[in-house]
């Protein structure tokens, strides 16, 4: 396995409005090799998201460095693609011209290949009827999709989604990581995926990152040692409840 | 079907019938108590003083006030939302600019409104000046308050794709601010209308608001009347205009019901 991603010894503080520094991240180093599924779990506000927009680019870490491919990351890059906690379409497009807005934002036209592209991706997750659609004409779960696809059509090398199932329902958010895993068997992506659901994050990934709370360190790697593809009766195998059991004492542990 | 088309159309005719309903109390109390006309006209004499103005008269004055009202409405509209655009892209200019614009408001219209007839002398120019000073600060602060309202998360998805900023102002914040834009179109266009009569109680010589005050010289105070109510019913079809050009053109952009 060839490393994909790299943190390394991240630490970083924000200015407060109040003029005083603020560190959320301390010392933080891991790396993700091609095509792995890491997820990062920890308290609220303890600086997941901090650490997912810095493989962005769009800011540098106080201290240390981010990496792809060895290459530091000093800018934005192409090849990555963003799934957000909410949908964020744009409401004024329809389903196929929010999944082809990155594209048209960033070259000013579409070619016919893009949008051959954009429909049998939505295909794929489930949403070919609705390509005409106009987003507030579909369900939470479903816009959501839509916000996948459109992070899905630039062929992302790296794909980075921040608690994108957290503004859903049990029900649904159960769903779509099942269906974000069989997106990701079809077109392999090295995934970075914030979540505060503990099951969701074992369910998911390769691999789980604990953060501890602010300034976060890396409290506990834990690898997911359970077969795939996964679905819901994975919930059932031997290894699940003891992952899930292990991360719950890492996190209620008191500091 | 039926029932919820009986349903809207009693939603649109009540507000009518409501006010239809205080017409023959007015009318009642001004022959119980015998109000003058010169004091509180009653609707039947109103009535009466629009009939004895001709059509043509009426039109006249209509597309003098209008014409004021409208161009002002659109230089403000022109001159705004490039400007709120300029805001929101650089913050040196909200910093400078913002101030500026609440001293203009700040400031009573009707009060410098002498003061620009002196320099512009008594033509076109002041009325036009008038009305898009008034009307002016509503659609600024509307456009540059929904262009920074827009999402944070799309501002990020831009920035990641590397693209111009004048683009994340065009094609993300621009539309996102439509919704605001139309609020504030809607306050300006009837203050347009105020604008105009502003305007031509200082100087004009045609308008609505010039025959206002001509008949109130002459105490014709029923014709008064009957031009008031008539700039109100021009306010409101303007008002109703902007709002059918939204649902026309910007569809999306209608609250959810």
């Amino acid at each position: 396995m060839t490393v994909h991603v790299e943190f390394n010894n991240i630490s970083h503080s924000y200015i407060t409005d109040s003029g005083e520094p603020l560190q959320v991240l301390d010392d933080v180093s891991f790396s993700i090799d091609k095509g792995e599924f890491v997820a990062v779990l920890g308290p609220s506000g303890c600086g997941k998201s901090t650490l997912l927009r810095l493989l962005t680019g769009l800011f540098q870490p106080t201290i240390g460095e981010v990496s792809i491919y060895g290459n530091t990351v000093i800018e934005p890059q192409d090849g990555i693609g963003i799934v957000f906690q909410k949908p964020t379409l744009l409401p004024w497009l329809n389903v196929v011209d929010n999944v082809l807005f990155p594209i048209r934002h960033k070259h000013g036209w579409v070619s016919r290949e893009s949008r051959e592209q954009a429909l049998a991706l939505l295909k794929m997750a489930g949403l070919e009827d609705f390509s005409k659609h106009m987003p507030d004409q579909l369900s939470g779960g479903m816009q959501q999709r839509v916000g996948i696809v459109r992070a899905l059509l630039l062929e992302p090398e790296i794909l980075i989604m921040d608690e994108p199932f957290s503004a859903l329902d049990a029900l649904s958010r159960e769903e779509m990581g099942f269906e974000l895993l069989s997106l990701w068997h079809k077109k392999p992506k090295t995934v970075l995926f914030i979540t505060h659901s503990i099951s969701e994050a074992v369910l998911l990934a390769d691999k789980v990152l604990v953060l501890s709370s602010r300034p976060a360190r890396i409290a506990e790697t834990i690898t997911i040692d359970m077969p795939r593809p996964r679905n819901t009766e994975s919930i059932h195998h031997p290894n699940f409840n003891q992952y899930t059991q292990a991360i719950r004492e890492l996190i209620y542990q008191p500091a | 079907m039926t029932t919820l088309f009986w349903l809207r159309l009693r939603q649109k005719i009540m507000p009518v019938l409501c006010l239809l309903m205080l017409l023959p109390l007015w009318e009642l109390i001004c022959w119980g108590f015998a109000i003058p006309d010169f004091v509180l006209p009653s609707p039947s004499a109103i009535g009466k003083a629009f009939v004895n103005v001709s059509a043509e008269r009426w039109l006249g004055h209509l597309s003098a006030t209008l014409s004021i009202a409208i161009s002002g409405f659109l230089l403000s509209l022109i001159i705004s939302i490039p400007l709120a655009m300029l805001m929101v892209r650089f913050e040196f200019f909200s910093k400078t600019l913002y101030p500026l614009l609440i001293v203009i408001q700040s400031t009573p219209v009707i009060a410098i409104a002498p003061m620009l007839i002196v320099m512009f002398g008594a033509g076109f120019a002041p009325r036009l000046t008038i009305t898009t000073l008034i009307t002016f600060f509503p659609l600024v602060i509307s456009a540059t308050t929904g262009m920074r309202s827009t999402p944070p998360e799309l501002i990020e998805l831009s920035k990641s794709l590397k693209a111009p900023r004048y683009k994340e102002i065009l094609q993300i914040r621009l539309p996102y601010a439509v919704p605001h834009i139309f609020n504030g179109m809607k306050i300006a266009i009837t203050l347009s209308i105020i604008g105009a009569v502003v305007a031509e109680f200082v100087s004009a010589e045609r308008g609505l608001g010039y025959f206002v005050q001509f008949s109130m010289s002459f105490f014709e105070i029923p014709q008064a009347f009957a031009a008031l109510i008539f700039l109100s019913l021009t306010s409101l079809v303007l008002f109703r205009a902007i709002s059918l050009l939204q649902s026309w053109l910007f569809a999306w952009s209608l609250p959810k019901t």
